[in-house]
Protein backbone atom coordinates (compact mmCIF):
# COMPACT_ATOMS: atom_id res chain seq x y z
CA UNK A 1 0.00 0.00 0.00
CA UNK A 2 1.15 2.93 -0.72
CA UNK A 3 1.77 5.97 1.94
CA UNK A 4 -1.63 7.95 -0.36
CA UNK A 5 -3.56 5.69 0.21
CA UNK A 6 -3.32 5.01 3.84
CA UNK A 7 -6.21 5.99 6.09
CA UNK A 8 -7.03 9.82 6.28
CA UNK A 9 -6.74 12.20 9.43
CA UNK A 10 -10.32 11.08 9.79
CA UNK A 11 -9.02 7.50 11.05
CA UNK A 12 -6.64 9.38 13.68
CA UNK A 13 -8.46 12.03 15.67
CA UNK A 14 -6.65 14.23 17.74
CA UNK A 15 -7.22 13.49 21.66
CA UNK A 16 -9.54 15.00 23.54
CA UNK A 17 -6.37 15.96 26.58
CA UNK A 18 -3.45 17.65 26.69
CA UNK A 19 -0.06 16.05 25.13
CA UNK A 20 1.49 13.69 27.83
CA UNK A 21 4.68 14.98 26.67
CA UNK A 22 5.97 18.28 25.65
CA UNK A 23 9.03 19.60 24.10
CA UNK A 24 10.09 23.24 23.87
CA UNK A 25 13.33 23.29 21.56
CA UNK A 26 15.71 25.45 19.57
CA UNK A 27 16.08 24.88 16.46
CA UNK A 28 19.77 24.38 17.17
CA UNK A 29 21.26 20.90 15.39
CA UNK A 30 22.91 20.19 18.96
CA UNK A 31 19.43 19.07 20.24
CA UNK A 32 18.34 16.87 17.40
CA UNK A 33 20.15 13.43 18.95
CA UNK A 34 18.54 14.74 22.80
CA UNK A 35 15.20 14.79 20.53
CA UNK A 36 15.33 11.81 18.77
CA UNK A 37 16.30 10.08 22.10
CA UNK A 38 13.78 11.04 24.08
CA UNK A 39 11.19 10.33 21.94
CA UNK A 40 12.21 6.87 21.11
CA UNK A 41 12.58 6.25 24.62
CA UNK A 42 9.62 6.97 25.36
CA UNK A 43 8.02 5.10 22.18
CA UNK A 44 9.77 1.62 23.86
CA UNK A 45 8.22 2.58 27.26
CA UNK A 46 4.77 3.11 25.78
CA UNK A 47 5.30 -0.65 24.61
CA UNK A 48 5.91 -0.02 20.54
CA UNK A 49 8.54 -2.38 19.31
CA UNK A 50 12.27 -1.96 18.74
CA UNK A 51 11.34 -1.59 15.16
CA UNK A 52 8.84 0.90 15.40
CA UNK A 53 10.58 3.45 18.08
CA UNK A 54 13.53 3.14 15.77
CA UNK A 55 11.02 4.72 12.93
CA UNK A 56 9.74 6.51 15.21
CA UNK A 57 13.05 8.29 15.92
CA UNK A 58 14.26 8.56 12.38
CA UNK A 59 10.67 10.02 11.23
CA UNK A 60 10.70 12.71 14.14
CA UNK A 61 14.99 13.64 13.27
CA UNK A 62 14.11 13.71 9.73
CA UNK A 63 11.19 16.15 10.57
CA UNK A 64 13.32 18.43 12.91
CA UNK A 65 16.33 18.22 10.56
CA UNK A 66 13.77 19.60 7.52
CA UNK A 67 12.52 21.90 9.96
CA UNK A 68 15.88 23.90 10.35
CA UNK A 69 17.45 23.26 7.10
CA UNK A 70 14.22 24.72 5.32
CA UNK A 71 11.89 25.91 7.50
CA UNK A 72 14.09 28.25 9.44
CA UNK A 73 17.40 28.21 6.65
CA UNK A 74 19.78 27.03 9.33
CA UNK A 75 18.93 29.56 12.13
CA UNK A 76 19.70 28.74 15.07
CA UNK A 77 17.69 30.29 17.95
CA UNK A 78 14.28 29.50 16.72
CA UNK A 79 11.17 27.90 18.52
CA UNK A 80 10.13 24.46 17.71
CA UNK A 81 7.45 22.60 19.98
CA UNK A 82 7.79 18.69 19.90
CA UNK A 83 3.95 17.35 21.84
CA UNK A 84 3.76 13.70 22.16
CA UNK A 85 0.38 11.42 23.06
CA UNK A 86 0.47 7.81 24.29
CA UNK A 87 -2.09 6.01 22.59
CA UNK A 88 -3.46 2.41 22.89
CA UNK A 89 -6.14 0.64 20.57
CA UNK A 90 -7.80 -2.92 20.97
CA UNK A 91 -6.85 -4.07 17.62
CA UNK A 92 -3.77 -2.55 17.29
CA UNK A 93 -1.72 -2.05 20.51
CA UNK A 94 0.15 0.81 21.74
CA UNK A 95 0.41 3.31 19.46
CA UNK A 96 2.17 7.42 19.57
CA UNK A 97 1.20 10.56 18.30
CA UNK A 98 3.56 13.05 17.52
CA UNK A 99 3.00 16.74 16.29
CA UNK A 100 5.80 19.33 15.64
CA UNK A 101 5.08 22.57 15.15
CA UNK A 102 7.42 25.57 14.21
CA UNK A 103 6.89 29.11 13.78
CA UNK A 104 8.90 29.15 10.21
CA UNK A 105 8.25 30.37 6.78
CA UNK A 106 4.52 28.93 6.15
CA UNK A 107 4.54 26.77 2.54
CA UNK A 108 1.40 25.22 0.91
CA UNK A 109 1.15 21.78 2.22
CA UNK A 110 0.69 20.34 -1.39
CA UNK A 111 4.02 21.59 -2.07
CA UNK A 112 5.83 19.38 0.56
CA UNK A 113 6.38 15.49 -0.95
CA UNK A 114 9.04 13.08 -1.36
CA UNK A 115 10.85 13.30 -4.79
CA UNK A 116 10.89 10.25 -7.61
CA UNK A 117 13.27 7.49 -6.11
CA UNK A 118 14.00 6.28 -9.22
CA UNK A 119 15.88 9.94 -9.38
CA UNK A 120 18.98 9.00 -7.59
CA UNK A 121 20.31 11.83 -6.58
CA UNK A 122 21.64 13.34 -2.85
CA UNK A 123 18.62 15.32 -0.62
CA UNK A 124 14.53 15.11 -0.94
CA UNK A 125 14.67 11.81 1.24
CA UNK A 126 13.40 13.18 4.13
CA UNK A 127 9.69 13.34 3.71
CA UNK A 128 9.42 9.87 1.92
CA UNK A 129 10.91 8.53 4.85
CA UNK A 130 8.50 10.15 6.96
CA UNK A 131 5.62 9.14 5.31
CA UNK A 132 6.79 5.58 4.54
CA UNK A 133 7.46 4.47 8.18
CA UNK A 134 4.93 6.04 10.05
CA UNK A 135 1.25 5.16 9.91
CA UNK A 136 -0.09 8.74 9.73
CA UNK A 137 2.07 11.63 8.32
CA UNK A 138 0.08 15.02 7.32
CA UNK A 139 1.92 18.62 7.32
CA UNK A 140 -0.67 21.83 7.68
CA UNK A 141 -0.31 25.44 8.20
CA UNK A 142 -0.17 26.62 11.78
CA UNK A 143 -2.51 29.48 13.14
CA UNK A 144 -1.20 32.32 13.29
CA UNK A 145 2.55 31.42 12.01
CA UNK A 146 4.22 28.33 11.20
CA UNK A 147 3.86 24.83 10.35
CA UNK A 148 2.33 21.85 11.89
CA UNK A 149 3.49 18.15 11.28
CA UNK A 150 1.28 15.19 12.98
CA UNK A 151 2.72 11.89 13.07
CA UNK A 152 1.41 8.21 14.25
CA UNK A 153 2.69 5.14 14.23
CA UNK A 154 1.24 2.25 16.25
CA UNK A 155 2.93 -1.20 16.56
CA UNK A 156 0.26 -3.23 14.72
CA UNK A 157 -1.02 -2.56 11.56
CA UNK A 158 -3.85 -0.61 10.99
CA UNK A 159 -6.90 -2.46 9.42
CA UNK A 160 -6.24 -1.32 6.12
CA UNK A 161 -3.06 -2.18 5.67
CA UNK A 162 -3.66 -5.71 7.21
CA UNK A 163 -6.55 -6.55 4.78
CA UNK A 164 -3.98 -5.82 2.37
CA UNK A 165 -1.31 -7.83 3.54
CA UNK A 166 0.87 -5.14 4.05
CA UNK A 167 2.64 -4.88 7.09
CA UNK A 168 5.80 -3.70 6.64
CA UNK B 1 39.13 17.79 9.97
CA UNK B 2 37.76 18.85 13.38
CA UNK B 3 35.41 15.91 14.80
CA UNK B 4 32.14 16.51 15.96
CA UNK B 5 31.00 14.93 19.18
CA UNK B 6 29.13 12.15 17.65
CA UNK B 7 31.35 10.83 14.92
CA UNK B 8 35.28 10.14 14.34
CA UNK B 9 36.92 8.48 11.18
CA UNK B 10 39.41 6.30 10.56
CA UNK B 11 40.79 7.05 7.00
CA UNK B 12 43.56 3.85 5.75
CA UNK B 13 44.66 2.95 2.15
CA UNK B 14 44.91 -0.94 1.34
CA UNK B 15 46.83 -1.53 -1.46
CA UNK B 16 44.62 0.14 -3.98
CA UNK B 17 41.63 0.34 -2.19
CA UNK B 18 40.93 3.80 -0.04
CA UNK B 19 39.00 2.32 3.34
CA UNK B 20 36.93 4.79 5.50
CA UNK B 21 35.80 3.86 8.64
CA UNK B 22 33.33 6.27 10.44
CA UNK B 23 32.36 5.47 13.93
CA UNK B 24 29.10 6.88 15.85
CA UNK B 25 26.58 8.43 14.48
CA UNK B 26 25.99 10.57 10.84
CA UNK B 27 23.03 12.44 11.16
CA UNK B 28 22.45 16.39 10.14
CA UNK B 29 25.37 17.34 12.19
CA UNK B 30 28.02 14.94 11.43
CA UNK B 31 27.18 14.44 7.74
CA UNK B 32 29.85 17.66 6.43
CA UNK B 33 32.86 16.09 8.33
CA UNK B 34 32.06 12.49 6.86
CA UNK B 35 31.72 14.38 3.49
CA UNK B 36 35.00 16.14 4.06
CA UNK B 37 36.43 11.95 4.52
CA UNK B 38 35.06 10.95 1.42
CA UNK B 39 36.50 13.52 -0.34
CA UNK B 40 40.01 12.83 0.87
CA UNK B 41 39.46 9.40 0.20
CA UNK B 42 38.37 10.36 -3.46
CA UNK B 43 41.61 12.09 -3.49
CA UNK B 44 43.79 9.63 -2.67
CA UNK B 45 42.48 8.44 -7.08
CA UNK B 46 41.69 4.80 -5.39
CA UNK B 47 40.47 1.90 -7.65
CA UNK B 48 38.12 1.49 -5.15
CA UNK B 49 36.31 3.10 -2.04
CA UNK B 50 35.15 0.79 1.32
CA UNK B 51 32.83 2.49 3.24
CA UNK B 52 33.21 0.63 6.30
CA UNK B 53 30.07 1.00 8.30
CA UNK B 54 29.65 -1.77 10.81
CA UNK B 55 30.45 1.26 13.53
CA UNK B 56 28.27 3.49 12.77
CA UNK B 57 24.94 2.94 15.17
CA UNK B 58 22.25 5.60 13.40
CA UNK B 59 22.01 7.20 9.81
CA UNK B 60 19.57 9.45 8.31
CA UNK B 61 19.31 10.98 4.83
CA UNK B 62 21.79 13.39 5.85
CA UNK B 63 24.26 10.87 5.83
CA UNK B 64 22.61 9.14 3.23
CA UNK B 65 23.04 11.81 0.85
CA UNK B 66 26.64 12.01 0.92
CA UNK B 67 26.83 8.60 0.46
CA UNK B 68 24.84 9.20 -2.89
CA UNK B 69 26.58 12.04 -3.34
CA UNK B 70 30.12 9.49 -3.60
CA UNK B 71 28.51 7.27 -5.59
CA UNK B 72 28.06 9.38 -8.34
CA UNK B 73 31.69 10.63 -8.15
CA UNK B 74 32.70 7.23 -8.27
CA UNK B 75 30.95 6.26 -11.19
CA UNK B 76 31.65 9.64 -13.03
CA UNK B 77 35.56 8.70 -12.52
CA UNK B 78 34.73 4.86 -12.68
CA UNK B 79 35.57 3.55 -9.78
CA UNK B 80 33.75 1.21 -6.91
CA UNK B 81 32.33 2.72 -3.68
CA UNK B 82 31.45 -0.53 -1.21
CA UNK B 83 29.57 0.07 1.63
CA UNK B 84 30.41 -2.42 4.25
CA UNK B 85 28.67 -3.61 7.82
CA UNK B 86 25.56 -2.03 7.38
CA UNK B 87 23.52 -2.45 11.02
CA UNK B 88 19.66 -3.59 11.05
CA UNK B 89 18.67 0.54 11.68
CA UNK B 90 21.05 1.71 9.06
CA UNK B 91 20.03 -0.89 6.53
CA UNK B 92 16.63 -0.48 6.91
CA UNK B 93 16.94 3.38 6.08
CA UNK B 94 18.35 2.32 2.82
CA UNK B 95 16.08 0.37 2.16
CA UNK B 96 13.19 2.44 2.74
CA UNK B 97 14.70 4.82 0.20
CA UNK B 98 14.74 1.74 -2.09
CA UNK B 99 18.83 2.55 -2.20
CA UNK B 100 19.98 -0.60 -1.08
CA UNK B 101 19.89 -1.76 -4.33
CA UNK B 102 22.00 1.42 -6.03
CA UNK B 103 24.75 0.67 -3.74
CA UNK B 104 27.13 -2.00 -3.63
CA UNK B 105 26.81 -3.37 -0.42
CA UNK B 106 28.76 -6.24 1.10
CA UNK B 107 28.84 -7.97 4.43
CA UNK B 108 32.76 -8.30 5.17
CA UNK B 109 35.61 -5.62 4.72
CA UNK B 110 37.28 -8.67 3.53
CA UNK B 111 34.57 -9.07 1.06
CA UNK B 112 34.82 -5.83 0.23
CA UNK B 113 38.74 -5.82 -0.33
CA UNK B 114 38.77 -8.79 -2.21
Amino acid sequence: MSPSSRPGAEAFPTPARNPDLTLHMLSDPRFLSGARSLLSSVAEKTGLSSTSCAQVALAVDEALCNVIRHGYQRRTDAPIWVKLWLLSSDSRGPGIRIVIEDEAQQVDPCEIKSRDLADIRPGGLGVHIIKEVMDFAEYEKRSPTGMRLTLVKYDGPSPDRAASGDAS
Amino acid sequence: MADQPGLTVKFEQIGKAAVVTPQGEIAYSEAPQFRQWLKKAQEARPERIVVDLSAIAYMNTPGVATLVEALQIAKKNKYRLILVGLSTNVRAVFEVARLHTVFEIVETRDAALA
